[in-house]
């Protein structure tokens, strides 16, 4: 039974509007110059790759469904209480596969020693066997050949991959050759050479290791990256209707408008952001608590909490959007076509629509990418403090919060945060490189 | 000729500076020779993009990143400036070859002083020191003419007006004695008054120092009153060098040719300008014959086939004059004949025998000038401070002033763009003022407006059709969208554009055609009068040739009149019946054009005339000392009197009543109460 998450519907319909733009862009080539501009940029294709292969997952994590219990009695159907994605069905190796508790990357033995019942029945204290990591082994001496084996079996299977991808594109290079292939190549070459040995040795492993209770932290992190891209893109959705419209009204209409305006904004810049957001995600929890029954599933209710989240984080954060249109705006309206448009006796409104709108519109675009970065790192603050998502969704500040005590551990465990860490750093780093580009392409100051 | 090339001191040949461009390589200069002598001024003329701003960036080595100089050398005193070190450069540019630019606001740091900014350069220059360098400061502001120099030593760029800036930047240019001063268009930011000022004293400073000045510049009519050589460049090429005198007298390039016939004057009142077809050809390819080839008239088979080099004219007895046209070899072009059209009988009709279209009674604009925390009024910018005027249809009324008069405003507030503070506009009978917002929207059709710069004039986002659109769906004109369409293709043909570019986006047209544009859309929602603020400020001269014939034949095909704001005292005598002229914020005269123009009356209107320079040579210019107050203090009494040379005891008392003195024509002065009283008797 398909579920249908409120944060799924408006991640789909965010991509199918970005279709819809790029459409829209191809016919226009005032706004398809300043695209092929950015795409003319070799950083931009790289990081296009790397945010490709991050919003591959978030969408594949983005269609969710109740799978069917199996019951004797075939009228009566049963679903399961636990929510799954098509992500779980590509990766169903991994979840459900959980330890005791920790263990190391591509270890077959735990990380905590335990009493273990021998077959001749005496009780050692040693490290176990884990059930699942190496478990196919024979023998812990095949570890090390079964290891490279796997790894070289991923590495080919990303070779082909690479040579198929090459020879499916080669007409399009032909035909575009401004467009810095060769960078995209790079960076394909090496999210596929990571991902293919990577995921030819989870069958096995657990490549990445496990946490305190044993779960596979590489699902962990696939399942973190929607949290992530949801917080990037749906805040901005919340937060650009609102930043637009106050924004270019001030500096338009002027006068009373863009004092209220103004004060609105200055107001809420002045409390700080953190408090807020923790008043009103505390409310919503207090909300969730008394009323159980709305929700039929752990995943739905978490999910509301999402969607809060973001609405609350784009409601704290468009002041900056609307102080930079307000400038924006006020340029604008003194412009000669604009004072052309007042001499036909065009009304406010289509001119603002017609005329202010079109031209603030590479503000828009750059500042929402700047602000992706910024918002998936405020998530994972937000967690961290406890005030973000909610305790049983998978994000990289719940995995940092959940991995934090851990350090002052001797052996020390490492891999929960560094895998958080490498996961985000390299989305917001590709969001930055990306966001760098989509900038310089836009700016009417570096247009030549 | 031996003694001429002692006194050589820059000496240029041969430069080619290239531009990397995302469509080629762009030959920005191509191929240059100068020669610049002590004591002379050399002019190099030609419209936007024929490189001559690149010319002197690559003498100075201050080329854009993307630039580069491919061949030539530029010898400063014998010394090869290309050859140099960076290091060894920056000590050559302002001790031995300094710059002034067009803007002088940005070319000042706006956080440090004038005097600091110019004690620098003589302090990395000279080898003064300590409170030498502060008197040689206030030496040179003294010099460039800047009252109170001690005072205006610790201010800031922003304290000063544009004229002072432009002062200040020549007296940092001047701080070290450059041997050549090179000056890149150095008064078109200023108005004719001070640029008269400016003028006056890069002379005084030429001769003073017996420097070379190079002189860069759009305006035929600085170079006949500042040069004694004249070049001519072309895509990037020099088409003609020659001694003012001989250019003035007959220009031997088609092109230089061109450029004259082009120029607005009262002569060629009623008659067509000529225009030159065509657009400055792309300098990224290479060129098999002329430059020039396509746009000329003269053109022949062998202009396309072969290139022409820069020569001598066989038969010219002064030899110092070189033309790069293969017409030439046949011997000198003769002198221009002057077209005498006569008035045509159009101009002849009285004006006021048109009917009254507009009238302006006593407008008023004022800006409130807010301080404080609850914005607490404290004064008023008196932007247009009681204007009334008339305008008759099918007419044309100049609107003349300095920049900052408040003639932009005034036109604006006729249009109810800006509310007026004040005052009637009675436009075909009706009071607009009286008008509710609803019905204005309405009658806005039947007025409109052409704006300065044709760039920020069009929305870049909205295609031609879309553009040309607008007014008509919202006014109503046009019945359907088909008939709008039909409306758009007659508009477009109405102009000179072609159909295509219904479905362009404004970025793909030059700065005359989306003058063009800008005209359709004015017409689009058929309107009795047009506003046209400085049309064609922004553009060359052949472009505004092009765009005054149109608005000319428009209004007499559609009798259209035209309220026509300018600064260009040209234009006024070639296309405008009526003339105002208007100072801080009030006209001060007007009449028609021939009596404003042919005899000015009032000490202003005199001043501003004879500041305006002319390719036919020299008028006695009337110098005004000072600039134009500001209209948030105006000076008691007459407005003009602290810049007027017959300034009576009088003047600083009362604003002079409005003299008339024949019919239409009224003067506020008090020089001519008495002749009024004489005409009123008669």
């Amino acid at each position: 039974m398909p579920v249908i998450l409120v944060t799924d519907i408006l991640v789909w319909l965010l991509a199918a509007v970005a279709a819809g733009y790029a459409f829209h862009c191809r016919r226009r080539p005032h706004l398809a110059i300043p695209w092929a501009r950015v795409f003319r940029s070799a950083t931009a294709m790289a990081s296009v790759v790397v945010l490709g292969a991050y919003a591959t997952l978030g969408l594949l994590d983005s269609l969710h469904f109740r799978p069917a219990l199996e019951q004797k009695n075939a009228e009566q159907r049963a679903y399961s209480s636990e929510v799954l994605s098509v992500l779980d069905l590509a990766v169903s190796h991994l979840r459900g596969r959980g330890e005791k508790t920790y263990s190391a990357p591509l270890a077959t033995r735990s990380y905590a020693k335990e009493q273990i019942e021998l077959p001749d029945g005496r009780q050692v204290r040693d490290f176990p066997r884990l059930a699942f990591g190496g478990a196919h082994l024979n023998g812990e001496d095949e570890w090390a050949v079964d290891v490279v084996k796997r790894t070289l079996a991923g590495l080919a299977v990303a070779v082909v991959l690479l040579i198929l991808f090459f020879l499916a594109t080669k007409t399009l290079m032909k035909r575009r050759p401004e467009i810095p292939w060769h960078a995209a190549g790079i960076s394909l070459a090496v999210v596929l050479l990571l991902a293919g040995p990577v995921l030819a040795l989870s069958t096995g492993y657990h490549v990445l290791g496990t946490d305190k209770v044993g779960q596979d932290i590489f699902y962990l992190a696939l399942k973190s990256v929607r949290t992530s891209l949801v917080i990037g893109t749906l805040t901005t959705l919340v937060l650009l209707p609102v930043g637009i419209a106050l924004g270019i009204s001030a500096g338009y209409f002027k006068g009373w408008v863009d004092d209220v305006i103004q004060y609105l904004y200055t107001t809420l810049n002045s409390i700080p952001g953190v408090l807020l957001i923790a008043a009103a995600v505390l409310m919503m929890q207090v909300y969730i608590d008394l009323h159980p029954e709305t929700f039929q599933t752990a995943v739905q209710r978490a999910d509301l909490r999402l969607l809060f989240l973001c609405v609350i984080l784009g409601l704290t954060s468009w002041t900056g959007l609307a102080r930079l249109l307000r400038g924006e705006a006020l340029k604008l309206s003194q412009l000669e076509y604009i004072q052309a448009a007042h001499a036909f006796g065009v009304r406010d409104t289509r001119i603002l629509a017609r005329h202010i709108l079109p031209n603030v519109s590479h503000i828009v675009i750059i500042a929402m990418v700047m602000d992706f970065s910024g918002l998936v790192l405020a998530e994972a603050v937000l967690s961290y403090v406890g005030v973000g998502v909610d305790p049983s969704t998978n994000s990289f500040g719940t995995m940092i919060n959940a991995a934090r005590m851990e350090m002052a551990r001797e052996p020390v465990v490492w891999w929960a945060l560094a895998t958080a860490f490498s996961f985000m750093f390299a989305l917001v780093l590709a969001a930055n490189l990306f966001a760098d580009a989509i900038r310089d392409g836009f700016d009417p100051r570096v247009r030549m | 000729m031996t003694g001429q090339l002692t006194e050589s001191v820059l000496e240029v040949t041969n430069l080619k500076t290239r531009i990397d461009t995302p469509t080629g390589e762009l030959r920005a200069v191509d191929g240059v020779d100068i020669e610049l002598q002590k004591g002379k001024c050399f002019a190099l003329v030609g419209e936007s993009g024929s490189g001559k701003s690149m010319t002197a960036l690559s003498l100075m080595r201050l080329l854009p990143e993307a630039g580069r100089i491919s061949d030539g050398r530029v010898l400063l005193g014998g010394q090869d400036l290309l050859a140099l070190p960076e290091a060894a450069m920056r000590a050559v540019r302002g001790r031995r070859v300094a710059m002034i630019f067009q803007e002088p606001s940005t070319a000042l740091n706006p956080v440090l002083t004038v005097g600091r900014q110019i004690m620098e350069v003589i302090e990395r220059h000279t080898a003064l020191t300590g409170d030498a360098v502060r008197r040689r400061a206030l030496e040179l502001l003294d010099a460039v003419g800047i009252p109170d120099a001690a005072w205006r030593c610790g201010e800031y760029p922003f304290q000063l007006s544009g004229g002072l800036k432009q002062r200040v930047m020549i007296a940092c240019a001047l701080a070290a004695e450059p041997e050549v001063l090179i000056a890149d268009e150095p008064t078109t930011a200023l108005d004719v008054t001070i640029q008269a000022q400016i003028l006056d004293l890069l002379a005084k400073l030429q001769a003073e120092h017996d420097m070379a000045i190079l002189l860069i510049t759009h305006d035929l009519g600085i170079v006949a009153r500042m040069a004694q050589r004249v070049a001519v460049m072309y895509a990037g090429e020099i088409v003609e060098i020659a001694e003012r005198g001989a250019f003035f007298a007959a220009p031997q390039h088609p092109y230089s040719q061109k450029l004259f016939e082009a120029l607005p004057s009262s002569e060629k009142r009623g008659t067509e300008l000529s225009a030159i077809a065509g657009q400055v050809p792309p300098l990224t390819g290479s060129f098999t014959g002329c430059r020039f080839v396509e746009r000329c008239e003269l053109a022949y088979l062998r202009c396309r086939q072969e290139v022409p080099r820069l020569a001598a004219i066989p038969g010219d007895a002064s030899g110092r004059r070189l033309v790069r046209c293969h017409l030439r070899e046949q011997g000198l072009a003769a002198a221009p004949q002057l077209i005498s059209a006569g008035l045509d009988e159009g101009t002849l009709v009285a004006v006021a025998s048109m009917p009254v279209l507009v009238e302006l009674e006593d407008l008023k604009v004022h800006f409130p000038i807010r301080k404080g925390l609850f914005k607490r009024t404290v004064g008023h910018v008196k932007a247009v401070d009681g204007v009334s005027l008339t305008i008759h249809s099918g007419r044309t009324l100049a609107l003349v002033g300095e920049s900052g008069c408040g003639k932009t405003t005034a036109g604006k507030a006729l249009l109810r763009l800006i509310p007026p503070t004040h005052g009637r506009v009675v436009f075909a009978g009706r009071d607009l003022s009286a008008l509710s917002r609803q019905a204005l929207r309405k009658s806005r059709g039947a007025m409109q407006i052409i704006f300065q710069d044709p760039y920020g004039s069009l929305n870049p986002r909205m295609r031609t059709a879309d553009i040309l659109a607008e007014g008509m769906r919202s006014l109503g004109v046009g019945r359907d969208e088909k008939d709008r369409m039909y409306r758009m293709a007659e508009l477009l043909e109405q102009v000179g554009l072609p159909l295509e570019a219904l479905a362009r986006y404004p970025h793909e047209f030059s700065g005359g055609q989306r003058q063009r544009i800008a005209i359709a859309r004015a017409l689009a929602v058929e309107p009795k009068l047009i506003v046209c603020d400085e049309p064609t400020s922004a553009l060359d001269v052949s472009v505004q040739a092009q765009i005054l014939n149109l608005l000319k034949s428009l209004q007499d095909r559609l009798g259209i009149a035209y309220l026509f704001i300018t600064h260009n005292i040209s234009i006024v005598e070639y296309l405008a019946h009526e003339v105002a002229v208007m100072y801080l914020g009030r006209i001060v005269e007007r009449g028609t054009a021939e009596e404003v123009l042919g005899n000015p009356m009032h000490p202003y209107t005199q001043a501003l005339l004879s500041a305006v320079p002319t390719v036919e040579g020299k008028r006695e210019i009337m110098r005004l000392s000072g600039e134009l107050p500001s209209p948030a203090h105006p000076p008691a009494g007459c407005h003009f009197h602290p810049r007027c040379p017959k300034a009576t005891a009088e003047c600083r008392e009362t604003y002079p009543e409005a003299v008339q003195l024949v019919r239409g024509r009224t003067v506020n002065c008090v020089l001519y109460r008495g002749v009024s009283k004489a005409a009123s008797n008669i």
